[in-house]
């Protein structure tokens, strides 16, 4: 148990900076965006991380169970920011499709080159 | 046993990252997306969180993935390799991993039941929610009654961001609009699509409306719903057609079920004031306060699925039209 725990935040932190990389290093944005999204699950995993109590269940009540359940707070926010994720997502994706309408590319580098002239 | 499996998925998962990254096809990259999308929701099941498992599951592994093709076929499909600063980007998320890496040594025990993070706000919900509300799904309950001030904002910020990406896609130009059904769109062709689609559609859509409603009882919403709905008619329109999808829902009908569900929100809140309570409070909507807050969750549940339902179709159709 011990060593899961630690297991889920460390790849939570290894995660977190796949994602994190992808935004900085690649100049493709939809690729960024990609790099977006992982930062974001990484994010949601420490959140339901944080919330697993020892023995615990699902917080729904049932007649059979511990009565022991897990934190219920880090799901609502999660499960709301998951949906709201894809929401910024889609609108992120809108932006690139108008930049290749405009530029012609959705390579950074090539965007930047077009505003400089 | 579940120990190994938690470790076994989440070592998937960390594979997969790598993968999407590394992918110079975006193509491939988005289907991993899909991949990672589902083994987080398999972890977050084994984590208890049931309404999320199936949030990601229906939203990350279904929605996304559609989304992001379609992103994929109006711009290009191949990233070129090359990343000037590749080495200093390694140095910098290399360096921050390990800090992020030795802070998790300082955290509460997995698992701990006298973490801050439990012994704050929560055993007050776990306690409270029988005698107030008396629902089963505590998440629910915060979600509805106890938070919803943050659950009003969400949905919000749904509709905001469905609404952003009409105002840059558009919804393509009238003439094409009205156009008559091209009988080869979509999958029309491909028989087996076609039937399995034909099977799976109604029970998506059942399980969908199952969720909705019975999201007091069990894990369920109107987020997961609304996901889990778009998802079936996405389907259709992939199998069908979109102009034949459009015609089942058309915009002008989308746009209603957007903006419909945020003011079906609002309004119960208002009915609360009216009623002589305060804004969001379900309390004086029934003759006895715990039916009050039951009719209100379910309302604003509703109000929830509505907006999901119609922002995640609008979203899809405004990129289907644009790649006309």
């Amino acid at each position: 148990m011990e060593l899961l725990g630690l297991y889920h935040y460390w790849v939570f932190a290894i995660l977190l900076m796949i994602g994190f990389y992808a935004v900085i290093a690649k100049l493709n944005l939809v690729k960024k965006l990609i790099g977006l999204s992982l930062f974001q699950s990484a994010v949601f995993l420490l959140y339901i991380t944080m919330g697993k109590v020892e023995l615990g269940t699902a917080p729904i009540f049932s007649d059979s169970g511990s009565g022991i359940f897990s934190n219920p707070l880090p799901q609502v926010l999660i499960l709301t920011a998951i949906v709201v994720g894809i929401s910024t997502t889609a609108l992120g994706l809108g932006i690139v499709v108008r930049i290749k309408e405009e530029y012609g590319s959705i390579e950074e580098d090539e965007i930047q080159e077009i505003d400089r002239r | 046993m579940i120990v190994m499996f938690g470790i076994f998925l989440l070592t998937l998962l960390v594979i997969t990252a790598v993968a999407i990254v590394r992918a110079e096809n975006l193509f491939v990259a988005v289907m991993l997306m899909g991949i990672a999308s589902l083994l987080i929701a398999a972890n977050f099941f084994i984590l208890d969180a049931a309404d999320v498992a199936l949030t990601e599951a229906a939203v990350g592994a279904g929605i996304s993935t559609v989304l992001f093709l379609s992103a994929l076929a109006l711009t290009s499909e191949r990233e070129r390799a090359k990343s000037p600063n590749k080495v200093l980007s390694f140095l910098v998320v290399g360096a921050a991993a390990l800090v992020l890496i030795y802070a998790t040594f300082d955290k509460p025990r997995f698992g701990d039941p006298q973490a801050p993070v439990q012994t704050h706000v929560a055993p007050w919900y776990l306690e409270k929610t029988p005698e107030y509300i008396d629902i089963p799904n505590v998440v629910t309950a915060v979600l509805g009654s106890f938070r919803g001030y943050d659950t009003l904002g969400e949905v919000f910020v749904v509709f905001t961001a469905g609404i952003g990406v009409l105002f840059l896609l558009g919804r393509g130009r009238p003439s094409e609009r009205s156009e008559v059904i091209n009988e080869n769109e979509g999958l029309r062709h491909h028989l087996i699509p076609r039937v399995v689609g034909r099977v799976l559609i109604p029970f998506i859509l059942l399980f969908g409306l199952y969720v909705q409603f019975h999201g007091e009882y069990g894990p369920g919403g109107g987020f997961q719903a609304g996901a889990l709905i778009a998802a079936a008619i996405i389907l259709f329109a992939l199998i069908e057609g979109e102009q034949r999808a459009l015609r089942v829902l058309p915009h002008r009908l989308l746009l209603g079920l957007m903006s419909a569900g945020p003011l079906l929100y609002g309004a119960v809140g208002i009915a609360g004031i009216v009623l002589g309570g305060n804004f969001l409070d379900y309390s004086p909507l029934a003759s006895n306060p715990i039916k009050g807050q039951q009719l209100g969750i379910l309302i604003i549940e509703a109000g929830v699925g509505i907006t999901v339902t119609g922002v995640l179709l609008s979203v899809f159709h405004a990129f289907a039209a644009r790649g006309r």
